[in-house]
């Protein structure tokens, strides 16, 4: 389509440095899941361990590689572009927002044992 | 008739029509606002996930026990190893569809085909791989008890290891056999009765003296809580009602019910889309095959199925995390 042949050596040759990158993400990410290393695990940041802020920053990166270089989203036009994630990541964080907040509320009615769980 | 139309001195701006400000094919752009609304289904139902898991925070089950099977490695205790495996087929059949599109760019076609083919290939290997997974975890490991108010007691040695029931359980004589459809009313049947009873269990454990019970509450270093050989018996004597073996959308033996629920749906769900996704490849790779795109000047179809297919590898990127690592 609108692609030239000149630059199609440097295509293939992203594929293949992003899908090096996601690899050796998510080796990162099993060894780190099968270690589960103690200060990681121990250590807190925004009520979260840090081992997950980790995994979920991982994720959040890979999610991006794959969207950007595999389904070529750096190259469409950027009205396209923002009309797709903007909105996207809008209405998710919204909406994670709103249950986490909401689940972490009811944890704390049966924690407090306003509310009897385990009889 | 005089024109109605009002000239608003924006007829040369990008919004004025006969221009095309979003640069992509109406086919494209569809597929693009097809996967944003499907993105925010799998938000939801993965949001909705996160709410029960903060619900329960301290006993959800820890992914690393609950799946820890690999193919032809029976009884090797390999957590996790098998869905990374799943999820690098996955990711490698994202490269492989990314190069049949960029072969489709410089139109060569046996190049195209190869690609597809491969993809396929590993889109069938992931949706076998999920079957097993979940065959896996519909029979269980090491079953469990039930208690009253539906927690999960799990049995484990001195040395904090889970015990399978039928390693202790005692062996009582019983009378009760399964009702089936042909023995009495032909619209009554038991559902499966459980390898054992309650009291079979109760007894086991009561002759094994170093058997522990493991509750499902976590402790601060995140680990069950394992509770003393007294405390053991009297929780077994006073709560326990019932056997759990394996899961379904009722008894879990891992833990909560909902996370066996969340389990099969999120990734019944991926799954199901994966297989839609394998389909319309092969309706693709058909047509490829037949020379539809080299007719008609472009692969532009190859392009869009392969948006489809990176977005399925998307999902599992986040089905990974949130259900195996977090």
């Amino acid at each position: 389509m609108a692609h030239d042949t000149g630059h199609n050596e440097s295509a293939t040759k992203r594929i293949w440095s992003v899908f090096g990158i996601l690899s050796i993400v998510t080796i990162a990410e099993v060894i780190l899941g099968i270690i589960r290393p103690e200060f990681l695990i121990e250590t807190m940041f925004l009520r979260m361990r840090l081992l997950n802020w980790i995994f979920i920053i991982l994720t959040l990166y890979k999610a991006y590689l794959i969207t950007w270089a595999f389904m070529h989203m750096e190259h469409e036009a950027k009205g396209l572009r923002r009309a797709v994630v903007w909105t996207g990541i809008f209405l998710v964080c919204y909406l994670i927002f709103i249950l986490l907040t909401e689940g972490d509320y009811i944890f704390g009615v049966y924690h407090n044992e306003y509310q009897s769980w385990d009889f | 008739m005089d024109a109605t139309a009002v000239r608003t001195g924006t007829e040369g701006k990008t919004w004025g029509g006969d221009s095309h400000p979003l640069k992509a094919s109406y086919g494209k752009m569809m597929m693009w606002f097809f996967i944003l609304s499907d993105a925010l289904t799998f938000s939801a139902f993965l949001a909705a996930y996160g709410f029960s898991r903060f619900k329960y925070m301290d006993e959800w089950p820890i992914a690393d026990e609950v799946f820890t099977h690999f193919p032809f490695l029976h009884g090797v205790d390999a957590p996790m190893y098998y869905v990374a495996l799943m999820t690098f087929i996955l990711i490698f059949s994202s490269v492989t569809m990314v190069l049949a599109v960029d072969a489709g760019h410089r139109m060569k076609k046996s190049s195209v085909i190869w690609y597809m083919f491969f993809t396929i290939i590993g889109g069938i290997i992931f949706v076998g791989s999920q079957a097993w997974e979940w065959a896996n975890f519909i029979s269980g490991e090491y079953g469990a008890v039930e208690t009253k108010a539906g927690r999960i007691l799990q049995f484990v040695n001195a040395e904090g290891e889970q015990v399978a029931l039928e390693s202790f359980a005692a062996d009582l004589p019983t009378e009760r056999v399964m009702l089936t459809k042909s023995d009495a009313l032909w619209y009554e049947s038991d559902a499966t009765l459980p390898d054992f009873y309650l009291e079979e269990i109760v007894e086991g454990f009561k002759a094994n003296p170093d058997l522990l019970i493991r509750t499902e509450l976590l402790n601060e270093s995140n680990e069950k809580t394992i509770l003393s050989r007294a405390e053991s018996l009297e929780r077994l004597e006073r709560d326990a009602i019932g056997v759990v073996q394996g899961a379904n959308l009722i008894h879990n033996e891992y833990g909560p019910p909902l996370f066996a629920d969340f389990f099969f749906f999120i990734t019944g769900f991926h799954g199901f889309h994966v297989l839609s996704g394998v389909i319309i490849n092969i309706i693709i790779f058909i047509n490829v095959i037949l020379g539809t795109y080299e007719r008609r000047g472009n692969y532009e179809m190859v392009e869009k199925v392969g948006l489809y297919w990176h977005f399925v590898d998307l999902v599992w990127v986040f089905v990974f995390t949130f259900f195996y690592l977090v």
